[in-house]
């Protein structure tokens, strides 16, 4: 299908509504995770470890309890044992066992009749610990001699002879890298190194948890994924899914990081333990920072065979990744197989290790893993650009993936649109901007597979022919508003008509949270698809009342018609008088469609940013910064631009300032916003922002997913930019004054 | 804890002097009532000193000089016409602090009592040869305001003693100062390094200068070798080559999570550079 024709035939979809979460978020109404109170509610707080890695000798909760007004405490001690896999890790996080393994790990909670008796509480709990030895750099963490954090954690995968913190290791590759890099003009090896970073989301987990002595109970959270919660709390609690009913509230932004859990078993056992009172449970920005999710920090070689003309002959990676100190968190298997997605290189190499360090758990955080292999890779195709003189745009158009080319990780890519954004980011004002002295101007690409999911889906025609949909994956980034749109496209009702909502566990199957950009595909599929369902039950009672086959009606424009001349002569019969009657033509009229959601497309994105570095003090300014995506189809083109900005910001703070800063004893020296430097709105120029459209194949309208590639490019983009403008390459985040005014000083020798 | 609200400096002092254990006085609160919610602190008395009459005004002396309350937020500081004409480095040091709803609250005198080395307002006080009024269980004394700060959240103010105005000169002719300051961010930061000049001219020749320089030791540094690197001279080139090796070997920086020692050296030189320029137009009618 032409792009032209798809669009113009759409009456909603492409158009920008009010979101339906405006009013109530700009007047204070929303209710976020914090907001939800109940008559008898508790507050807890929890004791977290000072020590990067310590043996926990003794926890004395006695002058805790003999607080007036401590309802409860809880250790490991009250926790279920049995645990395997990443249930025992779900739970090695949420309480400490015999070691706390990094500065912020909980060692006990306790629950009063106020958040500062709680905190007094917490004080009063005394933590005895045998200090042991640390390690928190991912290099550090592999070299010989490192303190071994968790004994046995190689898997069958582990090469012999690497260092016992080496959890995983993992390699594939296609093609004859040896003939690849010999039929180079130029072969280049570097090594990139980037920092964690922290999702960064505003608002702090927050949950208030209830459950009696029976073992039942109830959860209000900020989430993105609230079966997820369900699942994880019944593993690290030992109860079943069915006896926790989770309901989530609204979401002050997630990026991944609130996937999975932290506080929430905490609350559930703490009311368990003090007579079934609900318990509120809400982090510090502190607690935020030194204990749930940051992202990977990595150490990563790439090494590349390019032509004089600029064509890539052959790639090779060895990524080195810390997730903390648990295994499975490091996300070596996306960032691999992210390394080279850009590209069609006829050979190439991809090999990675997952080490564990006394840091915080990492969670998922937008394209886990995209970020640091894009650094890395789109890092040195740069590099030799530059050498080579060549266009970095032109050097991406000639070996960039297209239509049907073999995928760098196996399939082969059907319909993808990095070729359009490439030459959208070519003919864009902002690549032909004069730079001035100290400028410089980067260019990168970036990708990511998005993802479809278990999903299930409700929509229920009102009588008065509006519709509600039932949604289970949360709203962070529009997905109500899209999701209204394309059932009111289908329907053929104005948008106002439909209203979405994000229902609890109880009320859908199960759904996989929002993450993997999948919520408007997926949650917007499955939604298209309830539709058709009511669709063609409504088109059946209007067959009956008109005494014609269902067959000979269609739908359009929010009504049943006759189909054609030969179904007979009635009047379009709307949404509106269906709904009205259908208590007696054969009872209520809904549409249900759960599916573990596939077709989904990747989304390619390219970058363009220009900044200036101040040579004496080596802080970087950036004076334009352009996201190119594509977007498949943009349901709501806002929504969609704010995703690119967001993305493009948050990538910016990873590449200049961003940073976990510990000090010798492994202490975290910057759980704050003041000292974990976000980037912060007078920083920034407005993020420009074009939105590509190549739909995908597998979404009735075309939808690709758009939420996460727009973080990958700007961390090797601004370190090209900066390079351009000092003449000094920099392969370690973040960009840094010090450290670029140490790079200018070294580079002018 | 108990929280006071006096109505003059002298009940004030009288409470302070016989409080018992922990004390803060609270002006704007921005950096107590953070510390208080951090846990860091837990008076067991508070002293509110906003209930004080007078203490947000801002008032010209006889002199010429200028009195200003110790309660006068920085966004009062910032609209004060007058002020801005005779001393744009004291008052954009001050605006500096925070955002604007810090703005609306912060004041002069809790910026200098925090003890923080990084302090904005504090190295731009300085330059301008700012005095303070203090009111202890003595009477009331004027000092320097360099003879405040004794090291990182630590002042030399004695038990009972508050400070009850602050003081600056009047600004007299051909006078310019200018405070910048060194932050990764454009704002929310703590000052990596901050540098205040503050100068007089004779025709083109710089015939007084104060150049301090923060952030680059446990309290803001009065350089006189920096100050004397650029007396008797125009500013020219090598002026301000010695006026940057007077800074760099003025300051004694440590490494933190925010900066680097060396780095701070260095910059602290580029700063007090790019301050003293400045200054200078300020004092010649150029500056904004
Ligand atoms: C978000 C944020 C950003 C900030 N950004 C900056 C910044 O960029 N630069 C910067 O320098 N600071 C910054 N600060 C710190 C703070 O805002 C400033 O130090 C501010 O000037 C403190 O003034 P205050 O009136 O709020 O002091 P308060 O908090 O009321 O008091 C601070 C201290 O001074 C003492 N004190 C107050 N008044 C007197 C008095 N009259 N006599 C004796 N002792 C007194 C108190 O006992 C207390 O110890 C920031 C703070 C926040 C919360």
């Amino acid at each position: 299908m032409a792009k032209d024709e798809l669009k113009s035939g759409y009456k909603l979809i492409g158009t920008r509504p009010n979101r339906p979460d405006g009013l109530d978020k700009v007047t204070g109404r929303a209710r976020y995770g914090a907001d939800f109170s109940l008559p008898g509610m508790l507050h807890a707080a929890v004791v977290r470890s000072p020590h990067a890695h310590a043996r926990i000798k003794n926890i004395d909760v006695s002058k805790a309890l003999a607080l007036d007004g401590v309802k409860a405490v809880v250790t490991r001690a009250d926790l279920p044992t049995g645990l395997s896999g990443e249930d025992l890790n779900l739970q090695d996080n949420t309480l400490a066992g015999d070691r706390v393994l990094y500065d912020g790990h909980a060692v006990a909670a306790v629950a009063a009749t106020s958040a500062l008796l709680a905190k007094d509480a917490a004080r009063l709990i005394a933590v005895e610990y045998e200090i042991l030895p640390h390690v928190t750099d991912v290099d550090a963490a592999m070299a010989p001699g490192a303190p071994v954090i968790r004994e046995g954690v190689a898997d069958y995968s582990v090469p012999e002879g690497m260092h016992p913190n080496v959890a995983r290791y993992m390699a594939f590759g296609h093609g004859d890298l040896e003939a690849g890099l010999a039929a180079a003009d130029i072969v280049r090896e570097h090594t990139y190194k980037t920092e964690a970073t922290h999702q960064g989301y505003i608002e702090p987990h927050a949950c208030v948890g209830q459950m009696g002595e029976d073992g039942r109970g109830e959860m209000w959270v900020c989430t993105q994924g609230h079966w997820y919660i369900r699942r994880m709390c019944a593993a690290v609690l030992g109860i079943e899914a069915a006896n926790l009913r989770v309901t989530p509230s609204e979401i002050g932004g997630g990026f991944g990081g609130k996937t999975t859990i932290f506080i929430e078993p905490l609350a559930l056992a703490l009311s368990k333990k003090a007579g079934g009172r609900p318990v509120k449970l809400v982090m510090t920005r502190s607690e935020v920072l030194r204990a749930t999710g940051p992202t990977a920090s990595a150490s990563m070689d790439v090494k590349l065979g390019m032509k004089r003309d600029g064509t890539i002959t052959a790639g090779q990676v060895f990524f080195r990744m810390q997730g903390g100190a648990f295994v499975g968190m490091s996300p070596i298997g996306e960032a691999l197989p992210c390394a080279f997605a850009c590209y069609d290189i006829p050979a190439l190499k991809h090999e990675a290790v997952e080490v564990i360090a006394n840091r915080p758990k990492a969670a998922a955080y937008r394209a886990p893993g995209s970020p640091m292999a894009a650094f890395a890779v789109e890092s040195l195709v740069d590099e030799m650009c530059r050498e080579l003189g060549l266009d970095p745009i032109e050097v991406r158009l000639k070996n960039g993936a297209k239509n049907g080319s073999r995928s760098s990780y196996g399939p082969d890519y059907t319909v993808i649109g990095l070729q359009e954004t490439l030459e959208a980011a070519k003919a864009h004002p902002n690549y032909k901007v004069p730079l001035g002295p100290n400028q410089g101007r980067g260019v990168a690409s970036g990708f990511w597979f998005n993802h479809g999911g278990e999903t299930s889906v409700s929509l229920a025609v009102g009588e008065d022919g509006t519709a509600t949909v039932s949604i289970g994956t949360p709203d962070i980034g529009g997905s109500r508003a899209s999701i209204g749109l394309m059932v009111a496209e289908f329907l053929g009702i104005p948008y106002e008509n439909v209203r979405v909502s994000v229902v609890e566990t109880g009320a859908l199957g199960v759904n996989e949270p929002t993450h993997g950009s999948r919520a408007t595909f997926a949650s917007g599929k499955a939604a298209v698809e309830a539709a058709r369902q009511a669709v063609a039950e409504m088109c059946r009672r209007a067959a009956a009342d008109w005494g014609i086959d269902p067959d000979a009606v269609e739908w359009k424009d929010g009504a049943a018609h006759p189909a054609g001349p030969n179904a007979g002569k009635f009047p379009p019969m709307s949404i509106g008088e269906i709904g009205a009657k259908m208590g007696s033509t054969g009872g209520p009229i809904s549409g249900h469609h759960e599916v573990t959601a596939e077709g989904v497309g990747a989304s390619f994105g390219t970058h363009v940013v220009d900044v200036e570095v101040d040579p004496e003090t080596g802080r970087t300014t950036v004076l334009r910064y352009l996201v190119v995506q594509d977007a498949g189809t943009a349901i709501h083109p806002a929504y969609v631009e704010g995703q690119y900005q967001g993305g493009a910001v948050q990538g910016i703070g990873w590449a200049l300032n961003e940073e976990y800063v510990y000090g010798a004893d492994g202490r975290l020296q910057n759980p704050v916003f003041l000292d974990y430097r976000v980037p912060v709105a007078s920083d920034l120029p407005m993020i420009d922002t074009v939105i590509v459209e190549v739909p995908n194949p597998g979404h009735p309208y075309g939808v690709r997913g758009v939420g996460e590639t727009g973080i990958t490019p700007p961390l090797p983009a601004i370190a090209a930019a900066v390079a351009g403008a000092t003449g000094a390459r920099i392969r370690s985040l973040p960009l840094s004054p010090p450290k670029v005014l140490a790079a200018i000083k070294a580079a002018k020798g | 804890m108990r929280y006071h609200k006096p109505t003059s400096f002298t009940d004030a002092s009288a409470i302070a002097a016989a409080a018992p254990g922990t004390l803060r006085f609270l002006a704007g609160g921005t950096d107590v009532l953070v510390q208080m919610r951090a846990g860091m602190v837990q008076p067991d008395d508070l002293i509110d000193l906003k209930h004080i009459p007078d203490v947000g005004e801002i008032r010209q002396t006889a002199d010429g000089g200028w009195r200003i309350g110790i309660a006068v937020p920085g966004v009062v500081l910032g609209a004060h016409e007058g002020l801005k004409r005779d001393w744009p480095g004291v008052v954009e040091g001050m605006n500096l602090v925070g955002s604007t709803q810090v703005q609306g609250r912060a004041t002069l005198a809790g910026n200098l009592c925090n003890g923080s080395p990084a302090a904005d307002s504090v190295p731009g006080m300085i330059a301008a040869g700012a005095r303070v009024e203090v009111t202890g269980p003595k009477g009331s004394r004027e000092i320097a305001v360099e003879q405040i700060p004794a090291g990182p959240g630590k002042t030399n103010l004695t038990k009972g003693e508050l400070i009850s105005a602050i003081l600056l000169p009047p600004r007299g002719k051909n006078g310019g100062d200018a405070y910048l300051r060194f932050i990764p961010r454009t704002e929310m930061d703590i000052a990596v390094v901050g540098c205040a000049v503050n100068l007089r001219l004779d025709v083109d020749k710089i015939i007084e200068a104060r150049v301090a320089l923060g952030a680059v030791a446990p309290t803001v540094i009065l350089s006189e070798a920096a100050a004397r690197a650029i007396i008797g001279t125009t500013l020219d080139a090598s002026a301000l080559q010695a006026l940057t090796s007077a800074a760099e070997a003025g300051a004694k920086p440590i490494s933190d999570k925010r900066g680097t020692a060396e780095f701070r050296t260095e910059v602290v030189g580029v700063l007090a550079r790019r301050a003293a320029k400045i200054a200078y137009d300020r004092a010649k009618g150029q500056g904004k």
